[in-house]
């Protein structure tokens, strides 16, 4: 068995707010191999961009990662000073941010955003890192790599500047990347070609990448394992195809349920019914209890974790899969 | 480039020519013009001479023009305190008036900036809170207040530092400033800072404001993301953000440190133009006054126009070729 | 039960708007004791005549003989000069209750009148739209653009001294101020639904207005007049420091504060700090008020 370039162990990461702590990550594990991807699904509000920041160490006051462990390559990140953490950041771990309008600084040009992430991490000449620039760029498929550095982020569209941010993630050819919900803010047609680019330099550079989302029909065709959050919690997790054919937990049923497809044309979208709880009053009771179907008096206790053929599911009334391919749980049908 | 430069000093002359007009009138307004323009202890024939060479008999259009056309070629009257020229006693003492606004807005920069981005940055701590309480009250003071403080202070007490003139002026590349003798040095202290510490206030608001704002920002998350040290983000992605409002503001309000150097300069009896702006007013010297109000007309819209382009320069996202109002 | 019938008749004063804004206001301790300091520097200067031993202005109640006077003195006339007295022989006590007296009335008056102005401009813009719109923003912007105190300064300097004089160059400063915060509250309002309400009943422009829009710019205005007036006293110490604001026969603190400069550099401080401790408490507390009232009346007008 491979040694995961990340892995995660009942991290914790809190908010300490006036109105009380909240479990923004609560405990999660997981583990990313060498080329692979993963796909850490949720809604928003469930934990999965902090749990990216708290990877890199970027969790800002008052939230603060207060347990578990953070390898990479086997080395422990949670408790390093700050300067071991900067030397990291960029360099061996780098992540993509989710609005490519917000991430480039609007008075710098290209080129010096990208050589300043060079020479963060390596004291090389300006004309090397320069020329490591222009290849970056190349790499993401931008046309006329020379002329782009020179250009100021508001003179390129919003997939173009994404794939600039792609580029200087990829810039020191880290061994994990994180992109948070990269695509979501982009065109549809944008959005498959960056998919296939940050795939393939993946591939490529045995790149192991957690790929945040709240779009499982991104994830279906992108990643080799799927972790499905919710409200802070991991519920389920496995290899990306299994998970998506036959869901074990109900609340990733009704997501799957949730995207619209070809099968659906004419009828009515399913919803998972309610709100997403408060994370100040999360108990040991499953989170998705009030929104279950399959919810009775068990649900009110911590569930349990099964595990079943490399797959976990946190459920006390995991769903088999032949009723998940036809009812998918048969989350509470809502309301007309 | 150049279209934009050309239709901004068209604007501006128009500005220029309006203050012109309204100056103009105003002063015919007001009172007789042949009061404003001679000595109240001139004699008949005097009078008769000044009416004669302003044209004060001729129609008020005719005057008009005669007043623009002396405005366009530096002739806006004699000073009747000192016998020369008005425009010529003020550009004199222009130098020593630059010297001390351009001094008082470096210290306001140079102290306010590092103090309005670190409170900023740490908006909680106690040094932010007290720099910002300070900055409320130095809001609130009074100049000339703050510059008998200064006196008083440094002195009368201590009696480090003198409190009245410009000191000896040195020489150098052909400019004479008081910069370059030690003991103009010391004498411009207490004046410059007196006048810097109107504007620090703002300053520190400002560049306090623009950092708060800025921090938030994802590029900034973004450059931590790329393992950029922390000098390195507050240098390059900081700084570069925040310092184009606070020069834009800072050009417009270095206009208003040359008015209120009228302040200023009459408590530490500094001899530039707003001193000898004051003795006019006090000894009706009304052609002085009106000069003065031109020059000073002309020097803000010339700022104006300086500022707009400085902004563009630092702006990527402006751009001078392009329209804009 | 019926406990509740009564409340719910008479609600209960802190649900009232002005306990709502009063509560909130008392927030603020600073702000709160600012206001405190506020009222009673104000009645200090009404009652200033019946507190002060000495009518500074009357001639014959001030005696040379008693200038520079350290504070503690006994004054010729027996009482004592707990503040000192100025080079004139005024008791700076006295002087200070009515400089302090002058200085308020000056940039009150000025402020109330600018007020008026600038409201009616502002209005009158918003209503008429287009050109004339365009103009007077035009002539507001370009007057803001230069510093009020040379406005203010070359206003005095052709009109000359007196307390109206000062209070019209006052004025001409401050009304661009009232005018461009009415015009831009009665603009973001018109656009609201509560106007197109109105104009759906059929009201006319003009009711709609003056009935309306203005009610509604209440907020904004008191909190530019406190800040104004705060400036405006400044500006008038300033003026009549230099000795181009009011005549020496009508000190004002910035009078007093000027004549005791020229005593400063010989030791005698308390000339010029006592009048310039009233005045800066003054308008910092003001300013204190302010920032508050706006914090309160306005959050969309906070910085």
């Amino acid at each position: 068995m491979t040694n995961p370039v990340l892995s995660i162990d009942n991290l914790q990461t809190h908010f300490f707010t006036r109105a009380g702590v909240v479990k923004a990550v609560d405990n999660i594990s997981l583990s990313v191999n060498a080329g692979e991807i993963l796909g850490l699904v949720g809604e928003s509000g469930s934990g999965k961009s902090i749990t990216g920041f708290s990877i890199l160490g970027l969790v800002d006051e008052p939230g603060r990662i207060v347990g578990g462990s953070i390898k990479l390559s086997g080395e422990e990140l949670i408790g390093k000073p700050e300067a071991a953490l900067r030397r990291i950041r960029g360099g061996r771990a780098s992540m993509i941010f989710q609005d490519p309008m917000m991430t480039l600084n609007p008075v710098l040009r290209i080129e010096t955003q990208m050589i300043e992430a060079i020479r963060a991490h390596e004291k090389v000449p300006r004309r090397e890192a320069w020329q490591r620039a222009r290849d970056g760029l190349a790499q993401v498929g931008i046309p006329s790599p020379e002329e782009r550095l020179k250009c100021y982020p508001h003179e390129l569209s919003g997939g173009m500047r994404q794939r600039v941010a792609i580029a200087i993630a990829f810039l020191n050819r880290p061994e994990f990347i994180v992109a948070d919900e990269p695509t979501t803010a982009l065109d549809v047609t944008i959005q498959s070609q960056i998919l296939a680019e940050a795939q393939k330099l993946c591939r490529e550079n045995r790149t192991a990448m957690i790929w945040i989302t709240h779009d499982l029909s991104v994830v279906a065709g992108l990643a080799d394992t799927i972790a499905v959050m919710y409200a802070g919690r991991i519920v389920e997790n496995g290899p990306a195809e299994a998970v998506l054919r036959s869901p074990r937990h109900p609340y990733t049923s009704g997501l799957i349920k949730s995207v619209p497809g070809e099968h659906l044309v004419g009828q009515r979208l399913f919803q998972i019914p309610g709100m997403t709880p408060s994370l100040l009053k999360l108990g040991e009771a499953c989170a998705f209890k009030e929104r279950c179907a399959y919810q009775d008096d068990a649900c009110s206790a911590a569930p349990p974790i099964s595990m079943e053929g490399g797959r976990a599911c946190r459920c006390f009334h995991p769903l088999r899969a032949d009723t998940a391919a036809q009812s998918g749980g048969a989350a509470k049908e809502s309301a007309p | 480039m150049l279209a934009f430069l050309i239709r901004r000093i068209g604007q501006s002359a128009v500005v220029v020519l309006l203050m012109a007009t309204i100056v103009f009138f105003g002063v015919n307004l007001v009172g007789d013009p042949v009061h404003m323009l001679v000595s109240p202890e001139a004699d008949q024939a005097e009078i008769a001479r000044v009416i004669q060479q302003f044209g004060l008999d001729r129609p008020i259009v005719e005057q008009y023009w005669l007043f623009l056309k002396g405005a366009v070629q530096g002739n806006l009257g004699t000073s009747f305190i000192f016998g020369q020229p008005a425009v010529g006693l003020i550009l004199e003492r222009l130098p020593a008036t630059m010297e001390l606004a351009v001094c008082a807005l470096v210290l306001a920069v140079f102290f306010g900036i590092p103090l309005g981005v670190y409170s900023g940055i740490k908006p909680k701590s106690r040094v932010s809170q007290v720099i910002m309480a300070a900055s409320i009250f130095g809001f609130s003071l009074p100049t000339f207040w703050v510059g008998i403080m200064l006196i008083m202070f440094f002195s009368v007490q201590l009696q480090l530092l003198p409190s009245t003139g410009r000191g000896e002026v040195g020489s150098f590349l052909g400019i004479d400033s008081s910069l370059f003798t030690l003991d103009g040095l010391k004498h411009i202290i207490l004046p410059a800072t007196n006048l810097a510490l109107l504007k620090m206030s703002m300053v520190i608001r400002l560049s306090r404001a623009g950092t708060r704002e800025v921090m938030q920002q994802d590029y900034i998350k973004f450059a931590r993301a790329k393992g950029l040290s922390f000098g390195r983000i507050v240098w390059a992605h900081l700084l570069k953000n925040i310092m184009i409002p606070v020069i834009t503001v800072l050009g417009l309000e270095f206009g208003s440190l040359i008015a209120f150097s009228v302040v200023t300069e009459s408590i530490f009896a500094w001899p530039g133009m707003g001193k000898l702006l004051i003795d006019s007013v006090l000894q009706l010297d009304r052609p002085v006054i009106v000069a003065y109000l031109m020059i000073v007309v002309f020097l803000f819209v010339a700022i104006n126009l300086v500022v707009d382009v400085i902004y563009s320069l630092l702006d990527p996202r402006v751009s001078l070729t392009g329209a804009k109002s | 039960m019926s406990d509740q019938l009564s409340n719910a008749a008479k609600p209960r004063f802190r649900d009232t708007p002005f306990g709502v804004f009063l509560s909130r206001y008392l927030d603020s301790k600073v702000a709160t004791l600012a206001f405190v300091v506020l009222v009673v520097i104000i009645v200090l200067a009404i009652i200033a005549p019946w507190i002060t031993p000495q009518n500074p202005y009357d001639l014959a109640q001030v005696d040379v003989l008693d200038a520079r006077m350290a504070p503690g003195e006994e004054a010729f006339a027996g009482y004592t000069f707990w503040l000192g007295s100025d080079g004139a022989g005024r008791d700076l006590y006295s002087a200070m209750l009515y400089g302090l007296r002058i200085s308020l009335m000056v940039g009150v008056l000025s402020g109330l009148i600018a007020m008026v102005i600038g409201t009616a401009v502002g209005l009158t813009a918003a209503y008429a739209g287009g050109r004339v719109e365009t103009l007077i923003m035009r002539l507001v912007d370009l007057q803001l653009s230069f510093p009020a105190i040379l406005i203010a300064l070359m206003l005095v300097a052709a009109l000359g001294k007196g307390v109206d004089k000062i209070i019209v160059a006052l004025v001409a400063v401050q009304w661009a101020y009232y005018a461009r915060t009415v015009r831009g509250t009665a603009l973001s309002e018109r656009s609201k639904e509560y106007v197109e309400a109105a104009r759906n009943l059929g009201l006319s422009p003009r009711r709609i207005l003056f009935g309306q829009i203005m009610p509604n710019c209440l907020s904004p205005l008191i909190v530019v007049a406190t800040i104004q007036t705060a400036h405006a006293i400044a500006l008038e110490a300033t003026l009549s420091f230099l000795g181009i604001g009011l005549p020496q026969t009508e000190p004002s603190l910035g009078i007093l504060i000027s004549n005791g400069f020229e005593y400063m550099l010989s030791g005698k401080y308390w000339i010029s700090i006592f009048p310039g401790v009233a005045l800066l408490l003054t308008v910092f507390c003001i300013n204190l008020v302010g920032d508050q009232l706006r914090d309160v009346l306005n959050p969309r007008l906070a910085k």
